[in-house]
């Protein structure tokens, strides 16, 4: 009998376990992912799963670590498709390849492998390859361009020349950029009324997939994967800064709830913002660091360069971490007050 | 019952593991059968080790007194049936690492006859002889924490009792013996109850019971009723660790009790159930504590409580359960907290609430340890709202100074933190091996800082002698000389009167430097040896790769061979020039 110490009877959890969970919980918003840019999505993801196991696999090896018991936690996986589906559909496949590496070996393996990286590795990888390719990461098909699948596999693979029509922006970027062309002669309400991109309350399809992340969202959250505090505060951030503004300038400014259901919100607040190891690990400390990456992200999306801010908001605050965990310490069973 | 709703309180954390409790307490409680031999230990209780008061060859009778208690904070201990005494030696024990323990071992002669017992009204008594009989009866917490009861029976003089929480929540998994004792016995239970109201005369009594025991509470109500006790009985959530007596007292009365303070200083006392029956026994019925309620569960065909006495091997009580053939090992205690029997030759004691017999479907194999990835599930679980991935980290990196800053030693051991950890960290044991390093290292300092002191006393001493000696040697020389010097005078006065003057003066100079030198060497000497001791208390000592009971053993023995080594050592003695010389070379 294995009876070494106890407790000798266990909850049945695994890091594999949650790390399913964390997957299924991203195919609602996969699934309204196919359904406004196509199956492209789908060859994306098997792309960066294949890449992130082969560099896990490649570290492991080098590492001296057991293969079997490290490749199938699932880590590794939920970064592949984090990246997958943080990079744009019809970014070519080395994109996707080049990500998937930095993600494992630079942003976690160089830094201890699981449980040790202090930086979100899809995260990581979205900031090198929009740095290095600012163009290809900045290309976003129209919802609306109906090319085949085909013809969109050519393009991943690089048989197609990548012609204009076929890279526009994020609603995102294509309201940043008619506000600059305008120049305080246009207002937001005109902008969106192109119904091209935008849809019912943000972007065109663009809603339907943040609706999708949050109902995922929502289930890990009601499976205790992780706790309300870093998506609420991530969502209350944005959400003031962009009322504040909206409600002072609401010509210049987009509304809140657009804000909420475009670019990488949803997905930042349930699935990057909640990511345990680069995280908080106080409740206060998830709410802090939540509110702070909301803000810094729509400061970035709206007065920044790049068409999103959640990578670099949430990599900013991945270094505060221990300083925010040490302040926040909740007090302890019979020593509240007297602290 | 009295009609006022309790509000109750929540601890934070807690889990819910599996309760397994219905297989062992569906059948009344049975009577063990006597068994062919008892091992008593003499130390079954917090405190003292009582001193063993028989011999081999003895003859004694049930309930005789067998080892006294060694002061107040130790409690009595008996002999469980008639017989004689074999043996009063050391014998293996219900501890997980096998120690020996001193025991006195009784061949059983079947008659099973009382030493005369003397009923007590304990009404007509002082309180101080009724906590003395508690402590002569040997009655111990019994729900696993064996704290000699009387000893918990006063008051504090500056805080006002204000509740006295009863805790029959009985909260692991497995175990059902407070349960049956409750459906069964729950009358003796209320009284016993009565006589800890009356020592310490509390605002209220609060009796809580996990809900998952209906019949129990069921039962205790009607006690309580039919005897006009104006106890409140509580059924409380049921959530490990609720039977923690912190959880229970924060779950019944909101307060919180930390680490470093008694519950009396927050006006809160608690017992278990079963101690509140034995300490009714032993004092309406005159007797002491030499059987307790036993679960025997788990891996066995026939599950059931039983009433054993305290000292039956393990490996006799088990065949009462019928062992199915694939058992491979036996718990003491429940599935969260209790260990692994070191062999079938250990006995029952009172700490032993249950025996579980295991099997790889029951407990299986433990998933490999992955590395932690802070999501702080563990934290949740915390009954006392620690942050154990914290304090695991800094254990495995030796910065014990950072697991104190986390409030390691309020870490109650319960389990929940291991329990959830998806990673599999086996947490509980990194807290225990921080704290008993921290322990170790607390002993080390204590013994080297008192081992300086009494090198520099010595060593003082030493100097100023010799300082002294040196003088009066110096002193001694000059008065020589002096003398000499007058004698010379009064003889050579009108030799050579020029020159005498001069030469005794030059030898009372030359005597005086010569023993000031030795008296320089000496403390020199009496320096490098200080500093060398110094050097050796601060050495680390080859002790690292050595387990925790191993280090500890070793801690004892020094612990004891201290006093010997200052009366022996003689480099403490002497500090001797020579090996001083080689020490500075070296
Ligand atoms: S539950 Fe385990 S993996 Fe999670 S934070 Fe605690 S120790 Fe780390
Ligand atoms: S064993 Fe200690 S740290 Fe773990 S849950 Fe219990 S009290 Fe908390």
């Amino acid at each position: 009998m294995d009876f070494t110490t106890p407790p000798y009877l266990l909850k049945e959890a695994s890091v594999q376990r949650v790390m399913l969970q964390v997957l299924a919980a991203l195919l609602p918003g996969i699934g309204a992912y196919v359904w406004v840019f196509g199956p492209i999505i789908l060859v994306q993801i098997a792309i960066a799963t294949a890449a992130v196991l082969a560099s896990e696999a490649f570290m492991l090896k080098l590492r001296n670590k057991p293969l079997g018991l490290f490749l199938g936690d699932g880590s590794a996986i939920v970064t592949g498709w984090l990246i997958a589906l943080a990079f744009p559909p019809l970014a070519p496949w080395w994109l996707i390849v080049v990500g998937a590496f930095f993600a494992i070996v630079i942003a976690k393996h160089l830094y201890g492998g699981l449980g040790q990286n202090p930086f979100n590795p899809a995260m990581i990888a979205f900031a090198v390859c929009i740095v290095s390719f600012p163009a290809l990461m900045s290309q976003w098909p129209p919802v609306d361009l109906k090319a085949g699948f085909a013809d969109q596999l050519a393009l991943v693979f690089g048989f197609a020349p990548r012609i204009d029509v076929m890279s526009g922006a994020t609603p995102l970027d294509a309201l940043k950029t008619a506000l600059k062309l305008g120049e305080g002669n246009t207002t937001v309400a005109t902008v969106m009324a192109n119904a091209q991109t935008f849809g019912y309350f943000a972007g065109k399809g663009w809603e339907w997939i943040m609706v999708g992340y949050l109902l995922g969202g929502l289930w890990l959250w009601q499976r205790k994967i992780i706790s309300w505090h870093g998506p609420a505060g991530f969502i209350a951030g944005i959400a003031l800064i962009a009322t504040v503004l909206w409600l002072w300038q609401p010509a210049d400014f987009a509304t809140p709830l657009f804000h909420l259901f475009s670019g990488g919100t949803m997905l930042g607040a349930f699935f990057i913002v909640t990511d345990p190891v680069s995280g908080c690990t106080t409740p206060k400390g998830k709410l802090i660091f939540g509110f702070a990456a909301g803000l810094l992200a729509y400061l970035i999306r709206v007065f920044g360069g790049y068409p999103d801010g959640v990578a670099f908001a949430v990599l900013l605050l991945n270094i505060c971490v221990p300083l925010i965990d040490m302040y926040t310490q909740p007090p302890v069973f019979g020593h509240k007050g007297s602290k | 019952m009295n009609a006022i709703i309790q509000q109750l309180f929540k601890f934070k954390g807690g889990v819910k593991p599996q309760t397994n409790k219905t297989i062992s307490a569906h059948e009344p409680i049975a009577q063990a059968p006597l068994p062919a031999r008892l091992i008593v230990p003499l130390h079954q209780s917090i405190g003292g080790t009582p001193n063993p008061l028989v011999v081999a060859g003895d003859h004694v009778l049930k309930g005789q007194l067998i080892g006294g208690p060694d002061g107040w904070l130790s409690s009595a201990v008996h002999a469980p049936t008639s017989g004689t005494v074999l043996a009063v030696e050391d014998h293996i024990s219900a501890h997980p690492s096998g120690l020996m323990t001193l025991s006195v071992i009784i061949q059983p002669d079947g008659r099973d006859e009382w030493l005369p017992r003397t009923p007590l009204n304990y009404r007509e008594l002082a309180p101080e002889r009724v906590r003395e009989i508690l402590r002569d009866a040997g009655v111990v917490g019994l729900g696993g924490a064996v704290f000699p009861s009387h000893a918990k029976l006063s008051a504090s003089k500056t805080v006002p009792m204000e509740e006295l929480v009863i805790n029959g929540a009985e909260c692991e998994p497995f175990i059902t013996c407070d349960d049956l004792l409750m459906r069964e016995r729950a009358e003796d239970v209320v009284r016993g109850v009565g006589i800890f109201r009356d020592l310490l005369a509390p605002k209220r009594v609060l009796i809580g019971i996990e809900d998952n025991k209906p019949e129990a509470v069921a039962a205790m109500q009607q006690a309580v009723k039919s005897l006009g006790e104006p106890f409140e009985v509580i059924a409380v959530p049921t959530r490990y660790p609720a039977g923690g007596a912190k959880q229970l007292i924060r779950v019944l009365t909101g307060k919180e009790v930390p680490a470093a303070k008694r519950s009396t200083e927050l006006g809160v006392q608690c017992f278990n159930v079963a101690t509140a029956y034995t300490a009714y026994r032993a004092i309406a019925h005159g007797e002491p504590v030499i059987s307790r309620i036993v679960t025997l569960t788990g891996n066995v065909e026939h599950p059931c409580n039983w009433e054993v006495l305290i000292g039956t091997p393990l490996g006799e009580f088990i065949q009462l359960g019928q062992p199915k053939s694939d058992t491979n090992g036996y718990l003491m205690g429940g599935p969260m907290m209790g260990f692994e029997m070191p062999s079938l030759d250990a006995p029952l004691v009172k700490a032993t609430n249950c025996i579980i017999a295991g099997s790889p479907t029951l407990f299986p194999p433990k998933a490999p340890e992955m590395p932690c990835i802070r999501c702080g599930a563990c934290a949740d679980a915390c009954p006392h709202e620690l942050q154990p991935f914290e304090m695991y980290w800094f254990a495995r990196a030796k910065n014990f100074g950072k697991t104190q800053e986390y409030k390691i030693f309020d870490c109650i051991e319960c389990g929940c933190c291991s329990f959830v950890c998806p990673s599999h960290i086996p947490l509980v044991q990194y807290f225990r091996f921080a704290k008993s390093e921290i322990w170790a290292r607390e002993a080390d300092k204590k013994a080297s800082e008192a081992a300086k002191a009494r090198f520099e006393f010595r060593n003082l001493r030493d100097e100023r002698e010799k300082a002294e000696k040196a003088e009066r040697l110096a002193k001694a020389s000059a008065a020589k000389a002096a003398e000499k010097k007058a004698a010379a005078a009064t003889a050579e006065a009108s030799i050579e009167p020029a020159t005498g003057s001069d030469g005794a003066d030059t030898s009372g100079a030359i005597a005086a430097p010569v023993d000031a030198d030795a008296a320089k060497k000496a403390a020199i000497a009496a320096a490098i040896e200080r500093a060398r001791v110094q050097r050796a208390a601060a050495e680390p000592k080859n002790t690292d790769g050595l387990t925790i009971a191993q280090r500890k053993e070793i801690a004892e023995i020094e612990a004891r061979r201290a006093p010997l080594q200052e009366q022996t050592d003689p480099n403490a003695e002497r500090a001797k020039p020579g090996t001083a010389l080689k020490e500075v070379k070296g």
